[in-house]
């Protein structure tokens, strides 16, 4: 069994939800993240989301948007990325996943991208440009390697779709909780409980549930939780912390520990509900 | 009479186009898809679509022989399609006429798109009027400010335009902007892009409502040589004048086909917009493409004189026909197309665009090479008097 499947179950058996926490690497400097990742494990982060910062990044808000901007000017590159992950890896046993655009994973080559990835011990990819149908050749290169490729579902997705999807998907299924694109929002939609409902059928038994966009208070989390999905990512108020903290690493790294704990309470379920 | 031999089957020309997109597109982008595939067949579509393009739009433009410039260079004839001369005094109104009319059909209110220089912006805006939609246009704020006219032509036209601070604040960055904006926005709004760009099916969609172009230049010629010019010529950035030129004569094997990409600087000065000549294969816009990246994959900031060439990447089916070799693509530099900006403008009183500019300068060269009797078709993608401003300054000129 691989590890993030591994992560899932062994929260379930705790009656917990995932704390899925992304940021983007090389932001704001590729020495820094080693250390922030470390930060959002001691916190509580079950898994890693490790961004590729890429110079057009359609499904990101402003705040990633800037991220994305700070680990390129610092001379942040795929490959460093993958090497960061590594570098935790020879550490902890978290799963980490890495999220980039396509872009930057064809300039590479299919094949050396994932060699290089399965050599870094990444668990997962997320590529949010890339929809199933684009997905052949990608996916089968990442079998053969063993990492998981994990797929978005939207509220515009209709459910024949959300079956093929879930097909297609390993690790878990990335929901997309809003029509829009990544940042912090006030709460959590109706529209994204109905959507966390109208999906669990078709991956219950299957595939965890994660859901992501918009997420960034522990009430938050715990409304996704409580409302049976598997787990909860988080990337924007992260994000949020390294931009503010970005001269005063001690600072960041205590605010993003603090940050991790309090979501990652968030998605303990209620222990007389067992 | 519509070739369907290169209507991309799963969205794919050969390898290239398909659909990189957010799973939230998906779903429109289908909803597009089959919208475009009832209405592309339907009579009364294509009649209004004819009414709005000959009654408002001004078409047919001309076919005229620029015989001063012909005798001038000395070699092939040359001969302008005038689509300076259509409203809005560019190609770009075919585009916009028939998707505002397709964004209508389908029951969408509300209309953005993107623009580097603001003649697809303008476009967009003159349909939206025409049509009664409303109208948002995003528009990187470094392009604002060098075409603070087309901002509030925009606006007298009564769009809203939103100013794109994100990247390098140019026609990439607003198309990325008006994408974001549609993934919040999809269920009430159309997304109108402006070239033969994008995830399928707007490659598909812009080139048939460009393929006007071809078709009515066909048939002039046919009229005024009895035959099938040897060379087509047109300017590429995203594509779109160049395959609504070259689209009705892919099967015409004897019809040479050149795009004309801006070498901005020089190609060697890395300071161009040269993504079929000097580019390499990527993932761009939610399409499969030549684009204009570093080794790692990242977009490469782009240059040239002319604004409308100004984009690091181009329509899939320029890239296809590229490696099939049905199509031949070169560049022209900054100084060479505003040498043959001042040319044509001295010698036909017609005053083109940078942007075919670079199609003029590169005809020129090419027909002293030719016989007497040899027949080249230069398409006038637009008329210059946006780019009046930017040539002086280029030639030092205080006005």
């Amino acid at each position: 069994m691989r590890e993030i499947e591994k992560t899932f179950q062994n929260l379930k058996k705790r009656n917990e939800g995932a704390l899925i926490a992304y940021v983007a690497g090389g932001d704001p400097k590729p020495e820094y993240t080693p250390d922030i990742v470390e930060a959002l494990i001691d916190g509580g982060a079950d898994i890693i989301e490790l961004g590729i910062p890429f110079s057009d990044p359609v499904a990101d808000g402003p705040t990633i948007q800037a991220a994305t901007v700070r680990a390129l000017n610092a001379g942040t590159t795929p490959k460093m990325v993958l090497e960061m992950v590594s570098e935790v890896k020879d550490r902890h046993r978290v799963p980490i996943t890495v999220l980039t655009y396509y872009n930057p994973v064809f300039r590479m080559g299919l094949e050396d991208f994932f060699k290089s990835a399965s050599r870094c011990g990444v668990d997962g990819l997320v590529v949010p440009d890339l929809p199933i149908e684009e997905a052949r050749d990608y996916k089968r290169v990442a079998e053969a390697y063993e990492i998981d490729t994990i797929f978005l579902a939207a509220p515009s997705t209709s459910t024949e779709r959300l079956r093929k999807i879930v097909e297609h998907t390993s690790g878990f299924l990335y929901l997309v909780s809003v029509f829009g694109v990544t940042g912090t929002r006030k709460e959590v939609q109706e529209l994204t409980v109905n959507l966390i409902r109208k999906a669990l059928p078709f991956t219950t038994g299957k595939i965890p549930l994660a859901v992501g966009f918009g997420i960034s208070k522990p009430e938050h989390v715990r409304t996704i939780i409580t409302n049976e999905a598997d787990g909860a990512i988080v990337g924007s108020r992260f994000v949020k912390i390294i931009e503010k903290n970005r001269e005063n690493n001690d600072e960041m790294i205590e605010e993003i520990k603090k940050c991790a704990h309090e979501l990652k309470k968030a998605t303990i379920r209620n222990r007389s509900s067992e | 009479m519509r070739k369907l031999s290169l209507y991309p089957v799963g969205g794919k020309y050969g390898r290239y186009g398909g659909q990189f997109v957010p799973e939230t597109l998906m779903a429109a982008l289908s909803e597009l898809e089959e919208a475009y595939e009832r209405l592309r067949e339907d009579p009364d579509f294509q009649k209004q679509l004819r009414y709005y393009l000959s009654e408002y739009a001004g078409r047919p433009t001309p076919l005229y022989y620029a015989e001063n410039l012909t005798k001038k260079v000395g070699g092939a004839k040359i001969y302008l399609k005038r689509e300076d001369l259509a409203h809005g005094g560019a190609h770009k109104i075919n585009n916009t006429l028939g998707q505002a009319l397709l964004a209508k059909s389908m029951g969408k209110r509300r209309v953005i798109a993107e623009t580097g220089a603001g003649q697809h912006g303008v476009a967009t805006a003159i349909a939206c009027a025409a049509l009664e939609l409303k109208t948002e246009i995003y528009m990187g704020s470094e392009d604002m400010e060098r075409q603070r006219l087309n901002v509030f032509r925009m606006r007298l036209l009564d769009a809203e335009v939103h100013r794109v601070e994100s990247g390098s604040k140019t026609l990439k960055d607003s198309i990325n902007e008006a994408l974001r904006d549609w993934v919040t926005n999809v269920q009430t709004t159309y997304y109108l892009i402006g070239s033969v760009v994008g995830p399928h099916p707007y490659p598909v969609i812009v080139r048939d409502f460009q393929s006007v172009i071809g078709y009515e230049l066909k048939e002039q010629i046919t009229q005024k040589e009895g035959r099938l010019p040897d060379v087509l010529i047109a300017c590429v950035g995203g594509g779109s004048n160049a395959m609504g030129t070259f689209y009705p004569f892919v099967d015409d094997k004897a019809v040479k086909m050149i795009g004309v990409e801006a070498a901005g600087c020089g190609i060697e000065s890395g300071k161009h917009a040269a993504s079929l000549y000097a580019g390499a294969e990527g993932v761009l816009h939610g399409m499969q493409t030549y684009v204009l990246q570093d080794e790692h994959g990242q977009i490469q900031t782009t240059h040239s004189i002319s604004a409308g060439l100004d984009y690091p990447g181009v329509g899939p089916e320029h890239s296809f026909l590229k490696g099939i070799e049905r199509a031949q693509y070169t560049v022209a530099t900054d100084g060479e197309a505003v040498k043959a900006f001042l040319d044509l403008s001295k010698n036909e009183g017609i005053v083109p665009a940078l942007e075919p500019s670079h199609a003029l300068a590169y005809a020129v060269k090419i027909a002293q090479t030719m016989g007497r009797d040899q027949i080249i078709v230069v398409t006038l993608s637009g008329r210059g008097d946006k780019d009046v401003e930017v040539v002086a300054k280029y030639l030092g000129v205080k006005m």
